[in-house]
Formats: C-alpha cells, structure tokens, sequence
C-alpha cells in the first residue's frame, strides 16, 4: 500500500487557510491535512486540501462535477485503493487520531469504522435480511438471535423497518429505489461505523424518497458522523452542519453550513451558491 | 418551382428501374441468409428420416417395439446378414447369430455377410463420451474459473496480461487435430504421475524414498483422463473467457459495497461476485459441453478405441485399487464410433443403421444440453435481475 509522506502539521498557513468554522473544542474526528491525491501519478486531482470534520455532525462536499468531492470522500475509506494507480502524493488523513495511510493500518478494520453508502443504491440481488446481516456475517457473527436482533435495529434505524418487516425474506431489488438506498444505509449502520459516507445518495431519487433519506440522516447524526458528497445546495443546506466548497481539486472554503450559505467569504463559493457558474 | 406536366413531384419513386434494382439486391441478399435455414433442414431432415426409425422402427414397421431400447443398452458389435433356405434375408447380432447356429445346426445360412461395428446399439460410445465430457468439464471448470478470476479481479492491465490474453486467443485458434497430437505426446506420454510400475515409455522417474511409488514422466497411456485433459485443453480458451465475462457483468456496485462493509478481497469475490456470475458460467459450460462432446480429432489418438467388450466399470478388481485402473482405461466415444461406422468400414445399406441411429442420438443429445443452457439462461435472468 502507498504511505502518505508523513508532514508536520504547522499552522503558519493560517491566513491563506479556506477554514474559518470555530471548532469551539470540539474534537475532529477525521483530520485531513495538505493532502494530495492522484489518479496516475503525473497530474494531482486534489491539492492542499486541510480541513477537519467533527464527531456527530453532518459535513456536505458540494462543488460542480470534476471538482474532487467524490474523490476525497472515497480517500476516507481508501475505496481509491482499487484503482491501481491512483493514490495520496502528499498529507495525510487522519481518522480518529491514525493515520489512515499509515503502512500498519488494516484497511479492511478501517472501512467498518467508515462505512459508505454509494450513489447508486447496490443491493445485493438477495433477500433483505441477507443483505443487512452481509457485513455481520463478515463480521464473524453467526448466532441466528444476534442477527436477527441487530437486523431489525438497524432497519428500524433506517426508518425502514415497517415497510419490510413482513418480507425480510423477499428480494432486495424488488424494492423501490428510495426503499433500496435506505436499504443500503441500513446495511451500513448494521456493522456499526463511527462514520458513514455518502456519495450523493439521493442522486437518483424522487422528491418524496429523497426527503425520507434526508430525514434520516438528521436522526442517524445522533449517532455517526457523517459525510455528505450532494450536487444538490438545497440539500446540503438541509442535512449539514458545516459545508466544505471545492472547486478544480481544491478546498476553496470550508465553515458552518449557515455561514457559508448566507455570507460566503470567497467570492468563487459565492458565485456558485448563487448559481453563477457549476 | 413550377411543375411542368412531366416533372414529379419530389416524394414520388423518379425512376422505377432504380427502385427495382435496389429490391433484387435485398432479395439476393435475403436468399443467402435463408440459405442458412436450407442448410439446417436439409440437414436435419436427413437425420430424422432416416435416424428416427433406427430408435422408433415401431412407427414404420408393423410389430417392431415401438421404442428400440436395445439400442441403448447394448455395445456395439458385428452384424452378421444372411438368407435362410427361403431366400429371406435376416438380420443377427454376432452373439444371437451364434448362438442360432449352435441350437440349429442344420439351419441353412446363404449369401452370409458380416459387417463391423454396426450391430448391437450405442451403450460403449454414449457412456464413453459422457466420461470424457465430465473429465472434461470438472478439469476445464477449475483451471477456467480459477483464470478467470484472476483476469478479471486480480490483475492490472500491463504488458504480462497482454501476452496471456495472446496466448487465450491463439490457442482458441489451434486445429483440434493439434490438440489430438499435443495431447498424445503430453498427457499420454509424458504426464508426470505417480505409479507403482513403471511404464517403459517413461522418459523419467525415480522411486520415491521408503516407498514403492514412483514419480514418472510416462503419462496416462491412451485413457480417457489423458482425452479428458486434451478436451479440457482446448475448451479452456472458451471457457475462460466466457466465465471472465459473467465475472465483469456482476456490477461493480457488489465489490463496492462488500468492501465498504468491511469484506476482505476474497470475501467479496466469493460471497458477492461468485454467486452472481455462477449461472453465467454454468450456461457457459454447458455450451462448451455440446462442443467438447462432438470434437472427434482431440480424442482419437488420446482415448479412443473403435473396440471395447466391456464397459468402464465392468471387470474391474474392485475397490479404491481399481479407480486408477478405471480413469486409465481407454473409452469408445460417440463422434469416434460415428467416424468408424462411417467411413472405416465397407458401406452397404446393413450399416447405415447404425450410422444414422448414432448420429440422430447424438444430435438430440446435443440439442437437448442447448435448450438446458437456453433453459438456465432464462432463468437466471429471472432470478438475478439488478
């Protein structure tokens, strides 16, 4: 595996720094400093990208498409490793005080800790209850009362379970599109996460299924910190508690969600929000 | 514009005898593609006509069984034809035909001919082949899926997998008469295999320490193991690809998702991309089954024989003992029997039984395996729908 070039964390770039949120002592639970990422070697996707994200709070990505989000998001549970080229140039990732590209980190341990939901909802083509006890299985838990136990915690968690309740044994993909990415998220919080990413989850669904999705994310913040990719402003306006903005591979500002939306302090972050460009 | 009393209006056909030419050319072409229908009927129909009667004589002639299971459960053997003293022309298995003569001795036997192979029915061949194929398959279906495995979820693309994707092609190109002769001199001759009695053939060996066993370069003799492996060699091109094919068509959403929860890379591949690529491969082999089970050049020189008395498993010294014995033996196969009745015996109308009752049982055999690889497809469909 590709080790990040461990550097100090100095905080002389202060004033050049897009982070203005006040982090008012509260921890980060995921620490993201000048970090780098390229896809071949040659050319950075992301550059100088430093921010933090906080424990129980919702943090959206947005910016136009090709701006790094997704990117960045997949760098937190080292999904970018599939790709065989691609991988951190430069910084560090610091996910609960570990260095994440760190050489002794067990990539399989750090994905349960960072679950992720995916913009296409990807059920399993089995039944509903085999797609939420997967993880568990993995996991190592066989013990049929557990399953079913932690199964319909976390399908009551993702607001899901009196709809299915009555055929866990059907076919996933016979379910609606907003039904399967809840679903999806069900299957995530089952394995328990200390965080959970979502790249765009509601992308491909309808008004009505997006605001059930968007209602549980405000409710499984009380339990996971959670990170949102969304091309949708409105959205992230909606779910999120602090906005980070890129633009061409770079952090252009990161802050309070209301902040950022009402009184941007770069003029790039203004001009999108308000739908100049993007 | 101005539309004079001659000139047309713009829509309309300007000239008839383009429009004609034009519609000779679809007909020419249609006709060669019909020519494909021609084919298969002609085809066909000869094999039914002829062949149906053979397994069926009940519907074509009067008091014959309307189903002729003989046909299945006898080897083949020779056909002895004569006339009695009435000038009436009779029809005899060698064994019948002996045993006729010894009970009536002074049964008057003219015009006495007697013709190979082409009594008796198909039990040697059918079982002959269906040993192959399955030697073929379980061999060609591990070494395949294996492969395809590797290509499709391990390797990066790079100048190594160029030359094994050259190497798949080529070797899907190769003669299977090649492969008859490749297999002869490797999985007949030089096989390394582990055996108590050493073979002369042997190009090495030694014993191995404190044991009676030898390691030896002798390979399996003219067996149906050594004609099973020389199937399996050239069906795995096909095989391989087809099974990488079912592997890329499981969404990529499955790795994805199983590794975000936490599935190591092996536990992704078994538990959410194997299970949905296995009918894709299962259709696959199935396929490669109905092509294996008619190649007659890969196993005339590896595991054919034209004669055999016995079936496989038919005086064998019983026990685990016997099971190198049974796969080292060789076998009679329906394409080998088909090309022996055919065209290495004199013709006369008292072996074309034979010929065409083996080629209509062989083909349905084939059709039937086509329409269960149709059959799994389908439902597969149905079942893994994403």
């Amino acid at each position: 595996m590709e080790t990040a070039t461990q550097t100090p964390s100095t905080s002389t770039q202060a004033e050049k720094s897009p982070i203005s949120a006040s982090s008012s002592g509260e921890k980060a639970i995921v620490d993201i400093k000048d970090l780098n990422f390229s896809y071949d070697r040659k050319k950075d996707t992301l550059r100088d990208i430093s921010f933090p994200m906080y424990e129980k709070e919702v943090t959206a990505y947005i910016g136009p498409s090709g701006c790094g989000k997704s990117t960045l998001l997949r760098c937190l549970n080292r999904m970018n490793d599939l790709i065989p080229s691609a991988g951190v140039t430069k910084g560090s990732i610091h996910i609960m005080d570990q260095d994440i590209y760190a050489p002794e980190v067990d990539v399989i341990e750090l994905r349960k800790q960072v679950g992720m939901v995916f913009q296409k909802s990807n059920p399993f083509p089995r039944s509903i209850y085999d797609n939420i006890a997967y993880g568990l299985r993995v996991a190592g838990i066989t013990a049929t009362d557990e399953l079913d136990r932690i199964v319909e915690e976390s399908l009551r968690g993702a607001a899901l379970w009196e709809e299915v309740k009555d055929r866990l044994q059907d076919n996933a993909t016979g379910l609606s599109g907003g039904q399967q990415q809840r679903l999806c998220i069900a299957r995530t919080i089952a394995v328990k996460p200390k965080i959970i990413l979502m790249d765009e989850p509601c992308s491909a669904l309808d008004p009505i299924a997006t605001a059930k999705v968007e209602d549980l994310i405000n409710q499984l913040k009380a339990d996971f910190t959670i990170v949102i990719v969304t091309h949708n402003m409105q959205q992230a306006t909606r779910v999120s508690d602090r906005t980070a903005f890129f633009y061409l591979g770079e952090l252009i500002e990161f802050d309070n969600t209301t902040k950022l939306f009402t009184s941007p302090s770069k003029t790039q972050t203004e001009d999108y929000i308000s739908g100049r460009f993007g | 514009m101005n539309e004079t009393a001659d000139s047309k209006h713009p829509f309309t056909i300007p000239d008839r005898k383009q429009f004609k030419k034009d519609l000779t050319k679809k007909a020419v072409v249609m006709f060669f593609t019909y020519f494909i229908v021609v084919f298969f009927a002609i085809i066909f129909a000869d094999i039914v006509k002829k062949g149906f009667p053979v397994v069926f004589p009940g519907f074509s002639e009067k008091g014959a069984p309307l189903f002729d299971a003989e046909f299945f459960t006898k080897m083949p053997g020779t056909l002895v034809a004569y006339e009695d003293e009435n000038g009436v022309s009779h029809r005899k298995d060698i064994a019948e035909f002996r045993d006729f003569t010894e009970s009536n001795p002074d049964a008057v036997i003219r015009k006495e001919h007697r013709y190979s192979y082409s009594g008796g029915g198909i039990l040697g061949p059918l079982v002959g082949t269906i040993l192959l194929v399955v030697i073929c398959i379980v061999v060609a279906l591990i070494i395949g899926i294996a492969s395809a495995i590797y290509l499709s979820e391990y390797s990066s693309q790079g100048p190594l997998m160029r030359l094994v994707r050259l190497a798949m092609l080529n070797l899907a190109g190769v003669p299977s008469i090649v492969y008859g002769l490749f297999g002869l001199g490797f999985f007949c001759y030089a096989f390394p295999i582990f055996t108590t009695e050493v073979a002369d053939r042997s190009i090495f060996y030694f014993q191995l320490p404190g044991t009676s066993t030898f390691f030896s370069l002798q390979g399996f003799g003219t067996s149906m193991t050594a004609g099973g492996l020389t199937l399996a060699a050239m069906i795995l091109p096909v095989i391989i690809t087809a099974c990488e094919e079912s592997l890329k068509a499981v969404p990529m959403g499955f790795r994805e998702a199983s590794l975000a929860l936490g599935a190591t890379k092996w536990e992704t591949i078994r538990k959410a991309v194997l299970p949905y690529a296995l009918p894709g491969m299962l259709t696959a082999s199935v396929l490669g089954i109905t092509r294996v089970a008619g190649e007659t050049a890969p196993i005339m020189f590896t595991a054919a024989a034209a004669h055999k008395d016995q079936l496989p498993w038919q005086n064998l010294n019983g026990g685990i003992a016997a099971i190198p014995e049974f796969f080292t033996q060789s076998v009679q196969a329906l394409p080998y029997h088909i090309y022996t009745v055919a065209a290495r015996i004199p013709q006369s109308e008292y072996t074309k039984p034979m010929q065409y009752g083996s080629v209509f049982v062989f083909m349905f055999a084939v059709m039937l395996l086509a329409a269960l690889s149709i059959y799994l497809r389908v439902r597969a469909r149905k079942a893994l729908k994403w």
